[in-house]
Protein backbone atom coordinates (compact mmCIF):
# COMPACT_ATOMS: atom_id res chain seq x y z
CA UNK A 1 0.00 0.00 0.00
CA UNK A 2 1.07 3.35 -0.87
CA UNK A 3 2.15 5.95 1.68
CA UNK A 4 -0.38 8.76 1.98
CA UNK A 5 -1.98 11.38 4.60
CA UNK A 6 -4.76 11.00 6.93
CA UNK A 7 -6.90 13.85 8.11
CA UNK A 8 -9.87 12.59 10.68
CA UNK A 9 -13.31 14.09 10.15
CA UNK A 10 -14.95 15.40 13.17
CA UNK A 11 -18.67 16.10 11.63
CA UNK A 12 -19.92 16.22 8.30
CA UNK A 13 -19.54 19.60 7.66
CA UNK A 14 -15.75 19.05 8.55
CA UNK A 15 -15.58 16.34 5.89
CA UNK A 16 -17.28 18.20 3.20
CA UNK A 17 -14.36 20.94 4.24
CA UNK A 18 -11.49 18.44 3.86
CA UNK A 19 -12.58 17.53 0.44
CA UNK A 20 -13.08 20.25 -0.47
CA UNK A 21 -9.52 21.45 0.39
CA UNK A 22 -8.08 18.23 -1.33
CA UNK A 23 -9.44 19.49 -4.50
CA UNK A 24 -9.92 16.01 -5.47
CA UNK A 25 -6.60 14.26 -3.99
CA UNK A 26 -8.36 12.69 -1.20
CA UNK A 27 -10.67 9.52 -0.74
CA UNK A 28 -12.96 9.19 2.33
CA UNK A 29 -12.82 6.15 4.97
CA UNK A 30 -15.86 4.87 6.38
CA UNK A 31 -15.21 1.04 7.76
CA UNK A 32 -12.19 0.98 5.16
CA UNK A 33 -12.81 -2.89 3.96
CA UNK A 34 -13.50 -2.22 0.70
CA UNK A 35 -11.02 0.82 0.09
CA UNK A 36 -7.87 -0.25 2.46
CA UNK A 37 -8.40 -3.71 -0.33
CA UNK A 38 -8.41 -1.42 -3.09
CA UNK A 39 -5.24 0.56 -2.33
CA UNK A 40 -3.62 -2.65 -1.06
CA UNK A 41 -4.43 -4.48 -4.76
CA UNK A 42 -2.93 -0.66 -6.44
CA UNK A 43 -6.20 -0.37 -8.10
CA UNK A 44 -5.83 3.69 -6.22
CA UNK A 45 -3.57 5.66 -4.60
CA UNK A 46 -5.13 8.41 -2.80
CA UNK A 47 -2.31 11.01 -1.65
CA UNK A 48 -5.20 11.81 1.18
CA UNK A 49 -7.68 9.48 3.44
CA UNK A 50 -10.35 11.63 5.03
CA UNK A 51 -11.17 9.66 7.70
CA UNK A 52 -14.93 9.13 8.42
CA UNK A 53 -15.17 7.40 11.53
CA UNK A 54 -14.25 9.95 14.05
CA UNK A 55 -17.68 11.98 12.69
CA UNK A 56 -19.44 11.70 15.40
CA UNK A 57 -22.77 12.79 13.97
CA UNK A 58 -22.79 9.92 11.45
CA UNK A 59 -23.20 7.31 13.50
CA UNK A 60 -26.60 6.92 14.55
CA UNK A 61 -30.16 5.03 14.17
CA UNK A 62 -32.97 6.57 15.22
CA UNK A 63 -36.57 5.18 14.79
CA UNK A 64 -39.57 7.58 14.16
CA UNK A 65 -42.90 7.46 13.41
CA UNK A 66 -42.12 8.24 9.93
CA UNK A 67 -39.16 5.47 9.67
CA UNK A 68 -35.41 4.89 9.88
CA UNK A 69 -32.82 7.01 9.78
CA UNK A 70 -29.36 5.43 9.69
CA UNK A 71 -26.45 7.39 9.71
CA UNK A 72 -23.79 6.60 7.21
CA UNK A 73 -21.38 5.87 9.38
CA UNK A 74 -23.31 2.76 11.52
CA UNK A 75 -21.48 -0.23 11.05
CA UNK A 76 -23.79 -3.30 9.91
CA UNK A 77 -23.21 -5.27 13.00
CA UNK A 78 -24.96 -2.19 14.60
CA UNK A 79 -27.88 -2.24 12.22
CA UNK A 80 -28.70 -5.46 12.69
CA UNK A 81 -28.58 -5.54 16.10
CA UNK A 82 -30.90 -2.25 16.92
CA UNK A 83 -34.44 -3.53 18.73
CA UNK A 84 -36.57 -1.18 16.34
CA UNK A 85 -34.93 -3.11 12.91
CA UNK A 86 -35.56 -5.91 14.35
CA UNK A 87 -38.85 -6.08 15.00
CA UNK A 88 -40.24 -3.66 12.02
CA UNK A 89 -37.46 -4.50 9.24
CA UNK A 90 -36.65 -8.37 9.71
CA UNK A 91 -35.80 -8.34 5.80
CA UNK A 92 -32.85 -5.60 6.40
CA UNK A 93 -31.49 -7.76 9.16
CA UNK A 94 -31.86 -10.94 6.88
CA UNK A 95 -29.63 -9.10 3.95
CA UNK A 96 -27.15 -7.95 6.92
CA UNK A 97 -26.75 -11.07 8.14
CA UNK A 98 -25.54 -12.64 5.10
CA UNK A 99 -23.00 -10.01 4.26
CA UNK A 100 -19.44 -10.78 4.32
CA UNK A 101 -18.42 -12.21 8.14
CA UNK A 102 -18.87 -11.00 11.57
CA UNK A 103 -16.18 -9.44 11.67
CA UNK A 104 -16.32 -7.21 8.48
CA UNK A 105 -19.88 -6.57 9.75
CA UNK A 106 -18.46 -4.93 12.99
CA UNK A 107 -16.15 -2.59 10.53
CA UNK A 108 -17.77 -2.51 7.55
CA UNK A 109 -20.88 0.74 7.53
CA UNK A 110 -24.11 1.18 5.86
CA UNK A 111 -22.40 4.27 3.62
CA UNK A 112 -19.86 2.43 2.72
CA UNK A 113 -21.74 -0.78 1.87
CA UNK A 114 -23.95 1.52 -0.92
CA UNK A 115 -20.68 3.08 -2.16
CA UNK A 116 -18.41 0.20 -2.32
CA UNK A 117 -16.75 -0.90 -5.64
CA UNK A 118 -17.89 -3.86 -7.65
CA UNK A 119 -16.28 -6.97 -7.81
CA UNK A 120 -15.93 -8.13 -11.27
CA UNK A 121 -12.32 -9.11 -11.47
CA UNK A 122 -11.12 -7.35 -14.41
CA UNK A 123 -11.66 -4.09 -12.71
CA UNK A 124 -10.33 -6.14 -9.12
CA UNK A 125 -6.88 -7.12 -11.10
CA UNK A 126 -4.85 -4.17 -11.50
CA UNK A 127 -3.30 -4.78 -15.08
CA UNK A 128 -6.54 -4.53 -16.45
CA UNK A 129 -7.31 -0.82 -17.65
CA UNK A 130 -11.15 -1.64 -18.33
CA UNK A 131 -13.24 0.81 -18.96
CA UNK A 132 -14.37 1.43 -15.88
CA UNK A 133 -10.80 2.61 -15.25
CA UNK A 134 -10.85 4.77 -18.04
CA UNK A 135 -9.24 2.31 -20.16
CA UNK A 136 -11.04 1.10 -23.86
CA UNK A 137 -12.44 -2.13 -23.47
CA UNK A 138 -14.42 -4.67 -21.12
CA UNK A 139 -12.80 -7.43 -21.18
CA UNK A 140 -15.70 -9.07 -19.40
CA UNK A 141 -17.40 -9.13 -22.89
CA UNK A 142 -15.38 -11.41 -24.25
CA UNK A 143 -13.84 -12.68 -21.13
CA UNK A 144 -14.60 -14.72 -17.74
CA UNK A 145 -18.53 -12.87 -17.19
CA UNK A 146 -20.01 -15.99 -14.86
CA UNK A 147 -20.71 -13.26 -12.11
CA UNK A 148 -21.73 -10.63 -14.39
CA UNK A 149 -25.14 -8.90 -15.49
CA UNK A 150 -27.58 -10.54 -17.04
CA UNK A 151 -29.74 -7.01 -17.31
CA UNK A 152 -29.12 -3.29 -18.05
CA UNK A 153 -25.53 -4.37 -18.88
CA UNK A 154 -23.57 -2.60 -21.17
CA UNK A 155 -21.10 -0.68 -21.95
CA UNK A 156 -19.74 -2.05 -18.81
CA UNK A 157 -21.08 -5.16 -17.13
CA UNK A 158 -20.67 -5.19 -13.28
CA UNK A 159 -23.37 -6.36 -11.00
CA UNK A 160 -23.69 -4.11 -8.11
CA UNK A 161 -22.12 -6.04 -4.95
CA UNK A 162 -24.70 -4.62 -2.13
CA UNK A 163 -26.45 -6.49 -0.61
CA UNK A 164 -27.93 -4.20 1.41
CA UNK A 165 -29.23 -1.84 -1.54
CA UNK A 166 -31.89 -3.99 -3.03
CA UNK A 167 -34.28 -4.55 0.11
CA UNK A 168 -33.34 -0.85 1.09
CA UNK A 169 -34.55 -0.48 -2.84
CA UNK A 170 -37.78 -2.40 -2.17
CA UNK A 171 -38.15 -0.82 1.12
CA UNK A 172 -38.19 3.17 -0.88
CA UNK A 173 -35.64 4.31 1.02
CA UNK A 174 -33.91 7.54 0.23
CA UNK A 175 -30.49 8.36 0.38
CA UNK A 176 -28.99 11.77 1.88
CA UNK A 177 -25.90 13.40 0.72
CA UNK A 178 -23.76 16.43 2.24
CA UNK A 179 -21.57 18.64 -0.02
CA UNK A 180 -19.95 22.13 -0.68
CA UNK A 181 -23.18 23.33 -2.32
CA UNK A 182 -25.41 21.76 0.87
CA UNK A 183 -27.41 18.59 1.13
CA UNK A 184 -29.49 16.62 -1.59
CA UNK A 185 -31.87 13.97 -0.78
CA UNK A 186 -32.91 11.35 -3.79
CA UNK A 187 -34.38 8.53 -3.85
CA UNK A 188 -32.16 5.19 -3.53
CA UNK A 189 -33.16 4.65 -7.35
CA UNK A 190 -32.01 7.56 -8.35
CA UNK A 191 -28.52 7.34 -6.74
CA UNK A 192 -27.57 4.36 -8.32
CA UNK A 193 -26.22 4.85 -12.18
CA UNK A 194 -26.33 2.61 -15.03
CA UNK A 195 -23.09 2.20 -17.06
CA UNK A 196 -24.41 4.06 -20.04
CA UNK A 197 -24.65 7.20 -18.08
CA UNK A 198 -21.32 6.39 -16.11
CA UNK A 199 -19.08 3.41 -16.75
CA UNK A 200 -16.58 4.81 -14.05
CA UNK A 201 -18.85 5.11 -11.26
CA UNK A 202 -21.63 3.49 -9.39
CA UNK A 203 -23.21 6.45 -7.77
CA UNK A 204 -24.15 9.97 -8.52
CA UNK A 205 -21.81 11.31 -5.60
CA UNK A 206 -19.75 14.59 -6.50
CA UNK A 207 -16.06 14.59 -5.97
CA UNK A 208 -16.59 16.48 -2.94
CA UNK A 209 -19.99 14.93 -1.58
CA UNK A 210 -20.39 12.33 0.68
CA UNK A 211 -23.53 10.35 2.27
CA UNK A 212 -24.60 11.17 5.27
CA UNK A 213 -27.85 9.04 5.79
CA UNK A 214 -30.29 6.48 4.77
CA UNK A 215 -33.95 7.35 5.31
CA UNK A 216 -36.35 3.96 5.25
CA UNK A 217 -39.82 5.04 5.71
CA UNK A 218 -42.03 3.10 7.98
CA UNK A 219 -43.88 0.07 6.76
CA UNK A 220 -47.44 -0.71 6.73
CA UNK A 221 -47.83 -3.36 9.32
CA UNK A 222 -49.89 -5.84 6.60
CA UNK A 223 -46.44 -5.35 4.32
CA UNK A 224 -44.03 -8.54 4.65
CA UNK A 225 -40.54 -8.79 3.07
CA UNK A 226 -37.92 -11.70 2.58
CA UNK A 227 -34.59 -11.57 1.22
CA UNK A 228 -32.90 -14.33 -0.14
CA UNK A 229 -29.32 -14.60 -1.60
CA UNK A 230 -27.70 -17.94 -3.37
CA UNK A 231 -24.41 -17.99 -3.28
CA UNK A 232 -21.54 -20.52 -4.82
CA UNK A 233 -20.90 -21.57 -1.44
CA UNK A 234 -22.23 -22.82 1.82
CA UNK A 235 -19.97 -20.09 3.75
CA UNK A 236 -19.96 -16.46 3.27
CA UNK A 237 -19.69 -15.15 -0.33
CA UNK A 238 -20.93 -11.99 -2.26
CA UNK A 239 -23.86 -13.51 -4.22
CA UNK A 240 -24.72 -15.08 -7.66
CA UNK A 241 -28.37 -13.60 -7.22
CA UNK A 242 -30.71 -12.13 -4.76
CA UNK A 243 -34.22 -11.15 -4.45
CA UNK A 244 -35.81 -8.81 -1.83
CA UNK A 245 -39.89 -9.05 -2.06
CA UNK A 246 -42.18 -6.89 0.34
CA UNK A 247 -45.46 -8.01 -0.41
CA UNK A 248 -49.07 -7.16 1.48
CA UNK A 249 -51.47 -9.92 1.40
CA UNK A 250 -54.64 -9.53 2.78
CA UNK A 251 -57.02 -12.63 2.30
CA UNK A 252 -54.96 -14.07 -0.17
CA UNK A 253 -55.03 -11.52 -2.92
CA UNK A 254 -51.42 -9.11 -3.15
CA UNK A 255 -52.75 -5.36 -2.78
CA UNK A 256 -49.08 -4.16 -2.95
CA UNK A 257 -45.80 -5.51 -4.40
CA UNK A 258 -42.08 -4.57 -4.57
CA UNK A 259 -39.73 -7.12 -6.07
CA UNK A 260 -35.96 -6.08 -6.72
CA UNK A 261 -32.89 -7.98 -7.79
CA UNK A 262 -29.73 -8.18 -6.82
CA UNK A 263 -26.47 -9.27 -8.15
CA UNK A 264 -28.29 -9.48 -11.71
CA UNK A 265 -27.27 -5.43 -12.87
CA UNK A 266 -25.44 -2.93 -12.62
CA UNK A 267 -28.20 -1.47 -10.01
CA UNK A 268 -30.32 -3.03 -8.12
CA UNK A 269 -33.05 -4.26 -10.56
CA UNK A 270 -36.64 -3.05 -10.00
CA UNK A 271 -38.81 -5.86 -11.25
CA UNK A 272 -41.39 -3.46 -12.19
CA UNK A 273 -43.68 -5.73 -14.56
CA UNK A 274 -43.70 -8.44 -12.26
CA UNK A 275 -44.85 -6.40 -9.59
CA UNK A 276 -48.05 -5.81 -11.93
CA UNK A 277 -48.62 -9.21 -12.15
CA UNK A 278 -48.65 -10.15 -8.74
CA UNK A 279 -51.02 -6.83 -8.23
CA UNK A 280 -54.89 -7.96 -7.30
CA UNK A 281 -54.66 -11.50 -7.74
CA UNK A 282 -54.44 -14.73 -5.37
CA UNK A 283 -50.59 -15.84 -4.76
CA UNK A 284 -50.18 -19.35 -5.40
CA UNK A 285 -47.36 -21.93 -6.59
CA UNK A 286 -48.72 -20.93 -10.47
CA UNK A 287 -49.03 -16.60 -10.21
CA UNK A 288 -45.26 -17.25 -8.28
CA UNK A 289 -44.07 -19.46 -11.36
CA UNK A 290 -45.52 -16.47 -13.91
CA UNK A 291 -44.35 -13.71 -11.71
CA UNK A 292 -40.90 -15.58 -11.92
CA UNK A 293 -41.01 -15.38 -15.46
CA UNK A 294 -41.90 -11.94 -15.97
CA UNK A 295 -39.16 -10.67 -13.75
CA UNK A 296 -36.13 -11.21 -15.85
CA UNK A 297 -37.95 -11.15 -18.95
CA UNK A 298 -35.60 -8.33 -20.30
CA UNK A 299 -32.42 -10.79 -19.33
CA UNK A 300 -29.50 -11.07 -22.33
CA UNK A 301 -27.32 -13.50 -20.41
CA UNK A 302 -23.59 -13.20 -21.42
CA UNK A 303 -21.35 -16.03 -22.78
CA UNK A 304 -21.48 -17.74 -19.27
CA UNK A 305 -23.90 -16.31 -17.20
CA UNK A 306 -26.95 -17.63 -18.76
CA UNK A 307 -27.36 -19.83 -15.42
CA UNK A 308 -28.05 -16.89 -13.43
CA UNK A 309 -31.88 -16.32 -15.19
CA UNK A 310 -32.95 -19.54 -14.12
CA UNK A 311 -31.37 -18.24 -10.75
CA UNK A 312 -33.37 -15.24 -10.61
CA UNK A 313 -36.65 -16.88 -11.60
CA UNK A 314 -36.29 -19.48 -8.39
CA UNK A 315 -35.03 -16.43 -6.02
CA UNK A 316 -37.80 -14.28 -6.86
CA UNK A 317 -40.65 -17.69 -6.63
CA UNK A 318 -38.88 -18.33 -3.48
CA UNK A 319 -39.56 -14.87 -2.34
CA UNK A 320 -43.29 -14.79 -3.36
CA UNK A 321 -44.30 -17.89 -2.14
CA UNK A 322 -42.77 -17.85 1.17
CA UNK A 323 -44.81 -14.85 1.83
CA UNK A 324 -48.29 -15.93 0.60
CA UNK B 1 0.36 -19.90 22.56
CA UNK B 2 3.83 -19.98 22.05
CA UNK B 3 6.14 -19.87 18.70
CA UNK B 4 8.84 -18.56 17.26
CA UNK B 5 8.87 -15.39 15.44
CA UNK B 6 9.50 -16.39 12.12
CA UNK B 7 9.98 -12.15 11.16
CA UNK B 8 13.24 -12.13 11.82
CA UNK B 9 13.45 -10.50 7.95
CA UNK B 10 11.93 -7.62 9.76
CA UNK B 11 13.21 -4.37 11.11
CA UNK B 12 14.57 -5.58 14.82
CA UNK B 13 13.44 -4.13 17.80
CA UNK B 14 15.44 -2.27 19.97
CA UNK B 15 13.53 -4.41 23.27
CA UNK B 16 13.52 -8.18 23.06
CA UNK B 17 9.92 -9.93 23.87
CA UNK B 18 10.96 -11.02 26.84
CA UNK B 19 11.71 -6.76 28.36
CA UNK B 20 8.73 -6.32 26.27
CA UNK B 21 6.16 -8.50 28.80
CA UNK B 22 8.27 -7.45 31.56
CA UNK B 23 7.94 -3.80 31.18
CA UNK B 24 4.63 -3.36 31.16
CA UNK B 25 3.64 -0.15 29.69
CA UNK B 26 6.73 0.66 27.88
CA UNK B 27 7.00 3.40 25.79
CA UNK B 28 8.49 2.72 22.10
CA UNK B 29 10.92 5.61 21.21
CA UNK B 30 9.79 7.81 18.45
CA UNK B 31 11.58 7.80 15.28
CA UNK B 32 11.59 10.95 13.62
CA UNK B 33 8.75 13.43 14.50
CA UNK B 34 8.49 15.13 10.64
CA UNK B 35 6.86 18.47 10.66
CA UNK B 36 3.46 16.62 9.45
CA UNK B 37 4.01 14.86 12.65
CA UNK B 38 1.32 15.04 15.73
CA UNK B 39 0.03 13.58 18.71
CA UNK B 40 -3.08 11.18 18.60
CA UNK B 41 -3.91 11.37 21.91
CA UNK B 42 -7.07 9.43 22.90
CA UNK B 43 -9.63 12.57 24.10
CA UNK B 44 -8.43 14.67 21.22
CA UNK B 45 -8.59 13.47 17.88
CA UNK B 46 -10.32 16.79 16.93
CA UNK B 47 -9.47 18.71 13.35
CA UNK B 48 -8.19 22.02 15.35
CA UNK B 49 -5.34 19.61 16.00
CA UNK B 50 -4.46 19.14 12.38
CA UNK B 51 -2.59 22.17 10.55
CA UNK B 52 -2.33 19.31 8.09
CA UNK B 53 -2.98 15.97 7.05
CA UNK B 54 -1.40 13.26 9.00
CA UNK B 55 2.19 12.09 7.17
CA UNK B 56 3.29 10.57 11.07
CA UNK B 57 1.56 10.51 14.22
CA UNK B 58 2.61 9.32 17.49
CA UNK B 59 -0.20 7.44 19.18
CA UNK B 60 -0.92 5.59 22.30
CA UNK B 61 -2.63 1.93 21.58
CA UNK B 62 -4.09 0.31 24.42
CA UNK B 63 -3.26 -3.32 24.20
CA UNK B 64 -4.26 -6.17 26.57
CA UNK B 65 -4.21 -3.64 29.16
CA UNK B 66 -1.19 -1.88 28.52
CA UNK B 67 -0.90 1.96 26.63
CA UNK B 68 2.13 1.70 24.11
CA UNK B 69 3.25 4.91 22.53
CA UNK B 70 4.47 4.56 18.98
CA UNK B 71 5.18 6.36 16.25
CA UNK B 72 3.07 4.82 12.91
CA UNK B 73 2.74 6.00 9.14
CA UNK B 74 -0.66 6.69 8.65
CA UNK B 75 -1.06 3.33 5.96
CA UNK B 76 0.22 1.35 9.12
CA UNK B 77 -2.04 -1.52 9.44
CA UNK B 78 -3.22 -2.34 13.05
CA UNK B 79 -1.55 -5.85 12.58
CA UNK B 80 1.70 -4.77 11.33
CA UNK B 81 1.85 -2.65 14.42
CA UNK B 82 0.93 -5.51 16.84
CA UNK B 83 3.48 -7.68 15.06
CA UNK B 84 6.28 -5.87 14.18
CA UNK B 85 6.34 -2.91 16.89
CA UNK B 86 5.05 -4.44 19.93
CA UNK B 87 6.29 -8.35 18.76
CA UNK B 88 3.07 -10.13 19.64
CA UNK B 89 3.07 -12.68 16.86
CA UNK B 90 0.28 -14.23 18.03
CA UNK B 91 -1.80 -12.66 15.86
CA UNK B 92 -1.21 -13.99 12.51
CA UNK B 93 -1.11 -12.63 8.45
CA UNK B 94 -2.86 -14.39 6.02
CA UNK B 95 -4.47 -13.32 2.97
CA UNK B 96 -3.80 -9.24 4.43
CA UNK B 97 -6.88 -8.66 2.65
CA UNK B 98 -10.13 -9.57 4.80
CA UNK B 99 -11.07 -12.94 3.72
CA UNK B 100 -9.38 -15.03 5.88
CA UNK B 101 -9.33 -13.83 9.88
CA UNK B 102 -6.19 -15.23 11.12
CA UNK B 103 -5.41 -12.10 11.87
CA UNK B 104 -8.66 -11.55 14.23
CA UNK B 105 -8.75 -9.24 17.17
CA UNK B 106 -11.25 -8.06 19.61
CA UNK B 107 -12.05 -4.05 19.57
CA UNK B 108 -13.75 -3.10 22.09
CA UNK B 109 -15.12 -6.97 22.58
CA UNK B 110 -16.20 -7.07 19.12
CA UNK B 111 -13.85 -8.98 16.72
CA UNK B 112 -12.22 -7.03 14.09
CA UNK B 113 -9.51 -8.15 11.23
CA UNK B 114 -6.50 -6.27 12.07
CA UNK B 115 -5.22 -6.35 8.10
CA UNK B 116 -7.68 -3.92 7.45
CA UNK B 117 -7.41 -1.79 10.62
CA UNK B 118 -5.49 1.61 10.15
CA UNK B 119 -3.53 1.93 13.70
CA UNK B 120 -4.07 5.53 13.49
CA UNK B 121 -8.13 4.67 13.88
CA UNK B 122 -7.49 1.93 16.80
CA UNK B 123 -6.45 4.80 19.36
CA UNK B 124 -9.14 4.89 22.28
CA UNK B 125 -9.91 1.72 21.63
CA UNK B 126 -9.56 -1.36 23.89
CA UNK B 127 -7.57 -3.89 21.92
CA UNK B 128 -7.57 -7.94 22.74
CA UNK B 129 -5.26 -9.92 21.24
CA UNK B 130 -4.51 -14.05 21.93
CA UNK B 131 -1.14 -13.02 24.12
CA UNK B 132 -3.88 -11.38 26.37
CA UNK B 133 -6.41 -13.81 27.10
CA UNK B 134 -4.80 -16.11 29.31
CA UNK B 135 -4.34 -15.08 33.00
CA UNK B 136 -0.97 -15.61 33.67
CA UNK B 137 0.07 -19.23 32.95
CA UNK B 138 -3.46 -20.30 33.27
CA UNK B 139 -5.24 -20.42 30.15
CA UNK B 140 -8.63 -18.62 29.22
CA UNK B 141 -11.02 -21.63 29.61
CA UNK B 142 -11.98 -21.44 25.39
CA UNK B 143 -7.90 -22.23 24.91
CA UNK B 144 -8.14 -24.92 27.50
CA UNK B 145 -11.03 -26.37 24.95
CA UNK B 146 -8.98 -26.19 22.12
CA UNK B 147 -6.54 -28.12 23.58
CA UNK B 148 -8.68 -30.18 24.99
CA UNK B 149 -10.94 -30.87 22.25
CA UNK B 150 -7.53 -30.44 19.83
CA UNK B 151 -9.35 -28.17 18.15
CA UNK B 152 -6.46 -27.52 15.16
CA UNK B 153 -4.01 -28.88 13.28
CA UNK B 154 -1.20 -26.48 12.17
CA UNK B 155 -2.36 -23.85 14.64
CA UNK B 156 -2.01 -20.92 12.70
CA UNK B 157 -5.47 -20.01 12.37
CA UNK B 158 -6.27 -20.65 16.22
CA UNK B 159 -5.63 -17.13 17.36
CA UNK B 160 -8.51 -16.17 15.28
CA UNK B 161 -10.80 -19.05 15.86
CA UNK B 162 -10.46 -18.89 19.76
CA UNK B 163 -10.66 -14.75 19.84
CA UNK B 164 -13.90 -15.15 17.80
CA UNK B 165 -15.36 -17.55 20.12
CA UNK B 166 -14.12 -15.49 23.41
CA UNK B 167 -16.50 -12.65 21.38
CA UNK B 168 -19.58 -15.44 20.71
CA UNK B 169 -19.27 -16.70 23.87
CA UNK B 170 -19.56 -12.87 25.74
CA UNK B 171 -22.59 -12.07 23.97
CA UNK B 172 -24.26 -15.99 23.69
CA UNK B 173 -22.78 -18.40 26.58
CA UNK B 174 -24.79 -21.42 24.86
CA UNK B 175 -24.66 -21.30 20.84
CA UNK B 176 -26.52 -23.64 18.54
CA UNK B 177 -23.81 -25.24 16.24
CA UNK B 178 -25.78 -23.01 13.67
CA UNK B 179 -25.04 -19.98 15.34
CA UNK B 180 -21.58 -21.44 16.03
CA UNK B 181 -20.91 -21.72 12.79
CA UNK B 182 -22.17 -18.59 12.08
CA UNK B 183 -19.76 -16.48 14.18
CA UNK B 184 -16.72 -18.43 13.28
CA UNK B 185 -17.94 -17.82 9.61
CA UNK B 186 -15.19 -15.12 9.34
CA UNK B 187 -12.44 -17.21 10.73
CA UNK B 188 -10.80 -19.97 8.11
CA UNK B 189 -8.87 -23.06 8.63
CA UNK B 190 -6.75 -24.27 5.64
CA UNK B 191 -6.17 -27.43 7.67
CA UNK B 192 -10.03 -27.90 7.61
CA UNK B 193 -9.91 -28.93 11.49
CA UNK B 194 -13.52 -27.43 11.49
CA UNK B 195 -15.38 -30.30 13.32
CA UNK B 196 -12.71 -30.52 15.66
CA UNK B 197 -13.15 -26.77 15.93
CA UNK B 198 -16.76 -26.21 16.40
CA UNK B 199 -16.91 -29.25 19.24
CA UNK B 200 -13.93 -26.91 20.99
CA UNK B 201 -16.25 -24.05 20.91
CA UNK B 202 -19.26 -26.32 22.59
CA UNK B 203 -16.82 -27.69 24.81
CA UNK B 204 -15.77 -23.86 26.23
CA UNK B 205 -19.25 -23.08 27.07
CA UNK B 206 -19.16 -26.12 29.21
CA UNK B 207 -16.06 -24.76 30.30
CA UNK B 208 -16.48 -21.04 30.76
C1 LIG C 1 -14.08 -10.67 2.01
C2 LIG C 1 -15.23 -9.74 1.76
C3 LIG C 1 -16.50 -10.25 1.57
C4 LIG C 1 -17.57 -9.39 1.34
N1 LIG C 1 -18.82 -9.91 1.15
C5 LIG C 1 -19.88 -9.08 0.96
C6 LIG C 1 -21.20 -9.56 0.79
O1 LIG C 1 -21.44 -10.76 0.82
N2 LIG C 1 -22.20 -8.66 0.60
C7 LIG C 1 -21.98 -7.32 0.57
O2 LIG C 1 -22.93 -6.56 0.41
N3 LIG C 1 -20.74 -6.83 0.72
C8 LIG C 1 -19.70 -7.68 0.92
N4 LIG C 1 -18.44 -7.17 1.09
C9 LIG C 1 -18.25 -5.73 0.98
C10 LIG C 1 -18.36 -5.07 2.31
O3 LIG C 1 -19.68 -5.17 2.77
C11 LIG C 1 -17.98 -3.65 2.10
O4 LIG C 1 -16.58 -3.64 1.96
C12 LIG C 1 -18.35 -2.75 3.25
O5 LIG C 1 -19.73 -2.71 3.47
C13 LIG C 1 -17.86 -1.38 2.93
O6 LIG C 1 -18.07 -0.56 4.05
P1 LIG C 1 -16.88 0.27 4.68
O7 LIG C 1 -17.50 1.12 5.70
O8 LIG C 1 -15.78 -0.61 5.09
O9 LIG C 1 -16.46 1.14 3.41
P2 LIG C 1 -15.04 1.67 2.96
O10 LIG C 1 -14.16 0.56 2.54
O11 LIG C 1 -14.51 2.63 3.94
O12 LIG C 1 -15.50 2.49 1.67
C14 LIG C 1 -15.98 1.85 0.51
C15 LIG C 1 -16.10 2.89 -0.61
O13 LIG C 1 -17.17 3.78 -0.34
C16 LIG C 1 -16.71 5.10 -0.15
N5 LIG C 1 -17.46 5.60 1.00
C17 LIG C 1 -17.62 4.99 2.19
N6 LIG C 1 -18.45 5.69 2.98
C18 LIG C 1 -18.81 6.78 2.28
C19 LIG C 1 -19.68 7.89 2.56
N7 LIG C 1 -20.32 8.00 3.72
N8 LIG C 1 -19.84 8.83 1.59
C20 LIG C 1 -19.19 8.72 0.41
N9 LIG C 1 -18.38 7.69 0.09
C21 LIG C 1 -18.20 6.73 1.01
C22 LIG C 1 -15.20 5.00 0.04
O14 LIG C 1 -14.54 6.13 -0.45
C23 LIG C 1 -14.87 3.75 -0.76
O15 LIG C 1 -14.72 4.05 -2.11
C24 LIG C 1 -17.35 -8.01 1.32
C25 LIG C 1 -16.07 -7.48 1.52
C26 LIG C 1 -15.01 -8.33 1.74
C27 LIG C 1 -13.64 -7.75 1.97
S1 LIG D 1 -17.62 -5.40 -16.55
FE1 LIG D 1 -16.97 -3.30 -16.09
S2 LIG D 1 -15.46 -3.58 -14.48
FE2 LIG D 1 -15.65 -5.57 -15.52
S3 LIG D 1 -14.14 -5.57 -17.20
FE3 LIG D 1 -16.04 -4.79 -18.04
S4 LIG D 1 -15.79 -2.57 -17.85
FE4 LIG D 1 -14.33 -3.47 -16.41
S1 LIG E 1 -4.90 -11.55 7.26
FE1 LIG E 1 -6.60 -10.34 7.85
S2 LIG E 1 -8.27 -11.51 7.16
FE2 LIG E 1 -6.57 -12.60 6.32
S1 LIG F 1 -5.37 -25.54 12.09
FE1 LIG F 1 -4.19 -25.14 10.32
S2 LIG F 1 -5.27 -23.47 9.46
FE2 LIG F 1 -6.61 -24.10 11.01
Amino acid sequence: MKSFAYVPATSTKSAVALLGRARGKARVMAGGTDLLGEMKDNLISPEQIVGLKPAADLNYVKAEASGLRIGALTPLSELAEHKVVRERYPILVQAVEQIATPQLRNMGTVGGNLCQRPRCWYYRGASFPCLKKGGEICYAVNGENLYNAILEGGPCYIVHPSDLASPLQALGAKVKMAGPKGERTVPLEKFFVLPRVNAKKENILGQEEILTEIQVPAVPATMRGTYVKFKERGSWDFGLVSAAALLDIRDGICREARIVLGAVAPVPYRAARAEEVLKGKRVDERLAAQVAEVAVMAARPMSQNAYKVRLAQAAVKRTVLSLA
Amino acid sequence: MKEKDNDSSKKSSLMTRRTFLKGGALTTAALSTGVLGAEVGEAHLALEDYPSALKRATVTLKVNGLRHRLEVEPRTTLLEVLREELQLTGTKKGCDRGQCGSCTVLLNGRPVYSCLSLAIEAVGKEILTIEGISDGETLHPVQRAFVQEMGLQCGFCSPGQILATVALLGKNPSPSEAQIRQALAGNLCRCGAYPMIFKSVQTAARLR
